[in-house]
């Protein structure tokens, strides 16, 4: 364990749109709390503080508070950013609105865009770099002092400064933001290049812009919790997860603060990382189904798929490397409808929050995917009598006997049934479409469910898909707070060549991952968390001369020949497509390298008390009840998941409840569990 | 045999699947950039009698809607009459020829048997807009060609694959004809594995719910796609709809093309009667009759994005083949300028026709030109000839609920615009700027979106600057009451006098010299409705942001 670092004793904290949920480690007593309460959208610290005290947490014994924040998710989403104005250069001021000439779907002539900055805050100065990096027009230093006063008596709070050619030549940009800095009267200034050096100036210029319209935020949220967490007595560093699934001290997070904006889904699939290395499943698909939507994610070798060309939304790029998880569709309150042609479909409209599936009782009136579950037996009944205006079982199947029924010529059930297997097969269909596109087969994978409705819909797709084995893990609604707990500290580096393998200096690329290496390392030595120890992931992006989409390609440890490096590239290649080229030359585009900082194990099979489990699978079972599947009606033993046995294995159906979520096991499929308390569905053919 | 509403929801959606896949396995595999970031290819599954279509990718380009089923039934009537080879398991036929239910000759389509027991059960077919086909000109848009032969090498359907294997005689006469014809190979090897990942696709769907299943769900699935089309036309009440649209020239003769469009709603059913439209002309804005047709079925799409696309929603769709007129060339007239113009002139006639009756769902018209400026040179530093292609989008129109999007792509197409510091670094160019085209949306109680204003100089060298734009006459419509968007603007500068094309947004090798300077100015969308209705905070708003700062 490193000098004066902490470790020990962890609380990870996740704010998610509804609720912030907590997980509180204590290795050395094997000690877990659990804490979900009530997300408070206005200032999240108050949901933050809340979830520590409900878990009676005693903030002066902590030794880390590792937090994910949808702070700047939900700022971008709904466009409520600080004021931020742009200096850029003469005649490009509208970069920023006119994107790449593109509309939000291939049919309809309609939509419509908002750029982040508006206009009027967008402001040009003379300069001009070429594309090697040569000045054409000096920086006009007047001009830049006009138009940084004229945003600040505009009341701009945050400052972009963005110039063509700048990842070529920063020498504009930089001295741009040196005369800013002394003026601004704050420290939000972003240079463009700082946080992006490539080119294509829109997707540069957004990333810059994002992250300048976030920073104030996210600042001013991150301070004002630190103080809170101070005044409770806590003494050490509060560390936030970016969207690359590492941590960063919140001491430094503004200053990359666009990074933070995929921190929730990135700390759920660093939790799926970890807990399939312990289970010996390395490589898996996650499947994270919530109210609205579905996350889907890959892990390879325990590693996360990492993209940095992620789009938040339409025409909003944000350029730096962050886990790609991609949004698939349906989730629980996706509405059910009949077209006009008579076939049957499942969103993309959902019911939301408000007012929800019909079995929310807030007044819902459309049939959703959670309410066919409750006709279907899926759900636990009794839900419809925990909420505060209960509608009854009959009031949802006389819905889905209007809306979908009749239309069809189903009863309630059956349109119910019609409902869950149009929705399975709608995911399945995202989900492997999510798999081809990263290049991979899916039934070499496993599926690892968690959020509050995946495990309802888990095995049926792993079925649809030819995927062999499902992971439940002990906790699936409280996954992205286990991420905060195991993630890791992480920087990632990339450099650009652009070189024909036959001719690229060999030493050359040694020397880029060597030192690429030695700054992570450096990086790492800074932060106050103790590391386990330190690895590197080396890759090289790679295409065929005169190709532009590029492939990612695993690097050996240690040095290697051109001849390794070529036939590295052929082998995923021809993995991916089928297709040998010999007659073409290969080209190496980047090498990238993430040094990434391991924390200690933390043994996961403390998320289940196991004092609370029971001695036999019977003591287990809570009741039996009806349930649908594939195949037809099946009586269908219920069980509470913290009471099954820990060596209890048994074949489906079977239904397995536990506080956040609900695991349906399809009839014939083998269920066991691993010593960490996962759930291992085998899943028949 | 009748199929359940459940499977034959699931079964459509695995077709769609099929064809999804294809489309990104073309993409991702191929090298040249009009296929890999521009998108310009589609893959869809086509009947095996008739080569109706079943499914089509969504993510193919929109130009593509339909054309391909032509070309399958073309292919298809001439293997029964002996003029095609017939086909073998695993072969791949090759075709281009644009009379033959095609578009331009840069369209290349592969067209794949898929065999079920011995007898063909469909056609996997896919298109991919190839860099070059030969031809007068780099790229094949010749502004000014007067003959088929002048736009490059034309190919009827041959087996460019026999039994899995590339014939390389046939693709060595391909590539003595093709500029940079050393990557084609890649882009070749790229559309023949997208229609062997269909194939293999379409197999387990059809192992999984049995051929006979799959067949009678296609069939349903078409009578559906019908039914929907027809419960969204109902809303439109019986009568006539006209309208025109005007394509600025031909390219050699400086006289407008007229579209002249009767839209009639009767019997629950469409007809579009292009009677009265302009003659076949001299210059390359011909269009061939699958590309007509695609037109308004991609404007419907448009219109009704949520109507599956397959041959049934066309069904309640008819138009009476425009004999005698430019929209239905035939051999040897030149056609590079349908795909990529008169097609969106043809769209902008849709749209315009059926605003009336539909007024919440059409929009004013768009932009409608793929601004398509070819620069070819040599840069004296790097040692080397080049051509580059800028590609600009333009206002969209304003509509029922929004005013319309600025920078909008083509009508017909989804590629993104090259970014200018890619462009400056690949070609000695300098761009003066990048700019929203400020007061070129067509005013009205919702504007049209903006266009694009930009400026760029010749660094180095000499170079010939080429443009096939259109809407340089006059500007896009607007609807109901809404003023026109600016039209099209191309001003060349040389040695600092402006020098405007005489066919206004056609010409070909204006020559350049280091200094001279290319400005455009691309349409602004149509308004909709009457401008006295707008809103007056989004004027205020529009003058805050300098919308209409400097108005053309």
């Amino acid at each position: 364990m490193g000098e004066g670092k902490q470790g020990g004793f962890v609380a990870g904290i996740d704010v998610g749109g509804t609720f912030t949920d907590l997980v509180l480690v204590e290795p050395r007593t094997r000690s877990v709390r659990l804490a979900k309460v009530p997300t408070t959208v206005e200032n999240q610290s108050f949901g933050v503080i809340g979830a520590l005290a409900a878990a009676e947490a005693d903030l002066a014994a902590l030794d880390l508070i590792v937090h994910g924040t949808t702070t700047t998710t939900n700022a971008v989403l709904e466009r409520k950013l600080a004021r931020t104005g742009l200096i850029t250069t003469n005649g490009f001021r509208d970069v920023l609105e006119l994107g790449r000439r593109t509309r939000p779907a291939p049919y309809g002539m309609t939509g419509v865009f908002c750029p982040i900055i508006p206009r009027d805050l967008r402001l040009e100065v003379p300069e001009r770099m070429d594309a090697s990096g040569a000045v054409l027009t000096p920086l006009d230093e007047g001009a830049l002092r006009e138009a940084l006063a004229a945003l600040i008596a505009a009341d701009c709070e945050s400052l972009v400064i963005h110039f063509l050619h700048s990842y070529a030549n920063p020498a504009h940009e930089l001295r741009a933001a040196e005369i800013a800095r002394e003026v601004w009267p704050n420290a939000n200034v972003t240079a463009g290049h700082e946080l992006l050096a490539e080119s294509r100036e829109f997707e540069r210029g957004v990333t810059a812009a994002v992250n300048a319209s976030v920073q104030p935020l996210l600042t001013r949220y991150i301070d004002r919790l630190r103080g809170e967490l101070e005044r409770g007595g806590y003494a050490n560093d509060l560390l936030i997860v970016n969207g690359n699934g590492g941590m960063v001290s919140s001491r430094f997070v503004g200053r990359e603060a666009a990074k933070t904006v995929m921190s929730g889904p990135a700390s759920g699939v660093m939790a799926a990382a970890y807990t399939g290395r312990r289970a010996g499943e390395p490589n898996l698909i996650t499947y994270d189904m919530g109210g609205t939507s579905t996350d889907v994610s890959l892990i390879r070798d325990a590693t996360p798929a990492v993209s940095s060309e992620i789009e938040v939304e339409y025409a909003m790029p944000i350029h730096l490397p962050m886990v790609d998880v991609r949004t698939v569709g349906a989730g629980g309150g996706s509405i059910a409808r009949v077209t006009d042609a008579g076939l049957l479909e499942v969103g993309p409209e959902s019911a939301g929050a408000m007012p929800g599936p019909i079995c929310y009782g807030r007044g819902g009136q459309e049939p959703t995917i959670s309410d066919a579950n409750l006709l279907l037996g899926r759900l636990n009944p009794d839900t419809l009598f925990s909420v505060d205006n209960p509608v009854s079982m009959e009031d949802v199947a006389a819905i889905f006997e209007r809306r979908i029924g009749g239309p069809l010529g189903l009863d309630a059930y059956e349109a119910a049934a019609a409902v869950i297997r149009i929705a399975n097969a709608r995911m399945a269909g995202a989900t492997r479409m999510v798999s081809v596109s990263l290049g991979i087969d899916p039934r070499d994978f496993a599926l690892f469910a968690f959020g509050g409705a995946g495990p309802l819909h888990a095995v049926a797709i792993a079925r649809e898909l030819g995927i062999p084995r499902v992971l439940i893990p002990g906790r699936p609604g409280i996954t992205n707070a286990l991420g905060c707990v195991v993630a890791d500290l992480r920087y990632d580096f990339v450099r650009t060549l652009n070189q024909p393998v036959a001719s690229v200096d060999m030493g050359a690329v040694h020397a880029i991952l060597a030192e690429q290496q030695r700054e992570g390392r450096a990086l790492i030595d800074k932060e106050s968390v103790e590391t386990a120890r330190i690895d590197t992931i080396r890759s090289a992006d790679m295409q065929f001369v005169g190709q532009t989409h590029l492939l990612r390609v695993p690097l050996p440890d240690g040095a290697f020949d051109r001849e390794t490096l070529q036939a590295a590239f052929e082998r995923v290649y021809f993995d991916r497509f089928r297709v040998r080229l010999p007659e073409i030359r290969a080209s190496l585009v980047n090498l990238n390298t993430s040094v990434i900082g391991v924390r200690s194990e933390i043994d996961l099979s403390v998320l289940i008390d196991a004092d609370a489990r029971a001695a036999t699978l019977a003591e287990a079972q809570t009741g039996t009840r009806r349930a649908w599947y594939d195949t037809g009606w099946h009586d269908t033993p219920i069980y509470r998941r913290e009471r099954l046995p820990a060596d209890a294995s048994f074949t489906g159906p079977a239904i397995i409840e536990q506080m956040d979520t609900t695991i349906v096991i399809d009839p014939g499929d083998r269920v066991s569990q691993d010593r960490d308390g996962n759930l291992i569905v085998e899943v028949s053919p | 045999m009748t199929i359940d509403p459940i499977t034959l929801s699931v079964i459509g959606a695995g077709l769609q699947q099929v064809c999804d896949e294809m489309d990104l396995t073309f993409s991702r595999a191929a090298f040249s950039p009009v296929i890999a970031e521009a998108n310009d290819r589609s893959d869809g599954i086509y009947s095996a009698e008739d080569g109706a279509l079943i499914a089509q990718g969504a993510g193919g380009l929109p130009v593509f809607v339909g054309t391909m089923q032509f070309s399958t039934r073309t292919l298809i009537e001439r293997i029964a009459s002996g003029e095609t080879a017939a086909p073998k398991p695993d072969d791949i036929y090759i075709v281009n020829d644009p009379y033959l239910g095609g578009t331009h000759l840069m369209d290349v389509r592969f067209a794949k048997p898929v065999y079920r027991n011995g007898d063909i059960f469909c056609w996997l077919s896919n298109t991919g807009h190839w860099p070059d086909i030969g031809g007068s000109v780099p790229g094949g848009f010749s502004a000014s060609a007067t003959a088929v032969e002048q736009e490059g090498l034309r190919l009827p359907p041959v087996k460019l694959f026999k039994r899995g294997e590339m014939d390389r005689e046939i693709y060595a006469i391909i590539c003595s004809n093709i500029r940079v014809a050393e990557q084609r190979i890649g882009d070749v090897q790229a559309q023949a594995s997208a229609l062997r990942v269909g194939e293999e696709r379409l197999g387990q769907l059809l192992d999984r719910y049995g051929d006979d299943t799959v067949r009678a769900a296609i069939a349903e699935l078409r009578t559906r796609a019908a039914q929907q089309m027809r419960a969204r036309i109902t809303d439109i009440p019986d009568g006539t709809y006209r309208s025109q649209a005007i394509v600025d020239s031909d390219g050699v003769v400086n006289e407008p093309l007229e579209i002249n469009l009767a839209v009639t709603k009767a019997h629950g059913e469409l007809t579009f009667d292009f009677a009265g439209s302009s003659p076949p002309c001299a210059g390359p804005m011909n269009s061939v009759l699958a590309t007509t047709l695609s037109s308004v079925y991609l404007a419907m799409r448009h219109i009704f994005p949520d109507v599956p696309m397959s041959a049934g929603a066309f069904e309640p769709l008819t138009v009476i083949t425009p004999t005698g007129t430019f929209l239905d060339a035939h051999y040897p007239r030149p056609v590079s300028g349908c795909a990529a113009e008169v097609s969106q002139r043809i769209a902008e006639a849709v749209f315009a026709a059926l605003v009336q009756p539909l007024p919440d769902r059409v929009t004013a018209a768009p932009a409608g030109t793929s601004g398509n400026f070819g620069l070819g040179g040599y840069d004296p530093e790097r040692g080397r000839s080049y051509v580059m292609y800028q590609l600009s989008g333009g206002g969209y129109g304003g509509n029922a609920d929004h005013d319309g999007l600025s920078n909008g792509c083509s009508t017909i197409g989804i590629s993104k615009a090259p970014p200018v510091e890619i462009m400056e670094q690949q070609f000695p160019v300098l761009y003066r700027r990048y700019a929203l085209r400020e007061g070129s949306g067509g005013q009205g109680a919702h504007r049209g979106g903006f266009g694009l204003h930009y400026e760029l100089e010749l660094r180095r060298g000499e170079a010939r600057a080429s443009f096939v734009m259109d809407h340089g006459r006059v500007g896009p419509q607007g609807a109901l009451g809404g003023a026109d968007g600016a039209p099209n603007e191309v001003t060349v500068w040389r040695d600092g006098a402006a020098y405007t094309p005489e066919h206004l947004s056609k010409e070909q090798d204006i020559p350049l010299k280091a200094g001279d300077r290319v400005e455009v100015k691309t349409p602004g969308g149509g308004g909709y409705g009457d401008p006295a209705n707008r809103d007056p905070a989004a004027i205020e708003r529009d003058e805050r942001l300098g919308y209409y700062t400097n108005r053309p």
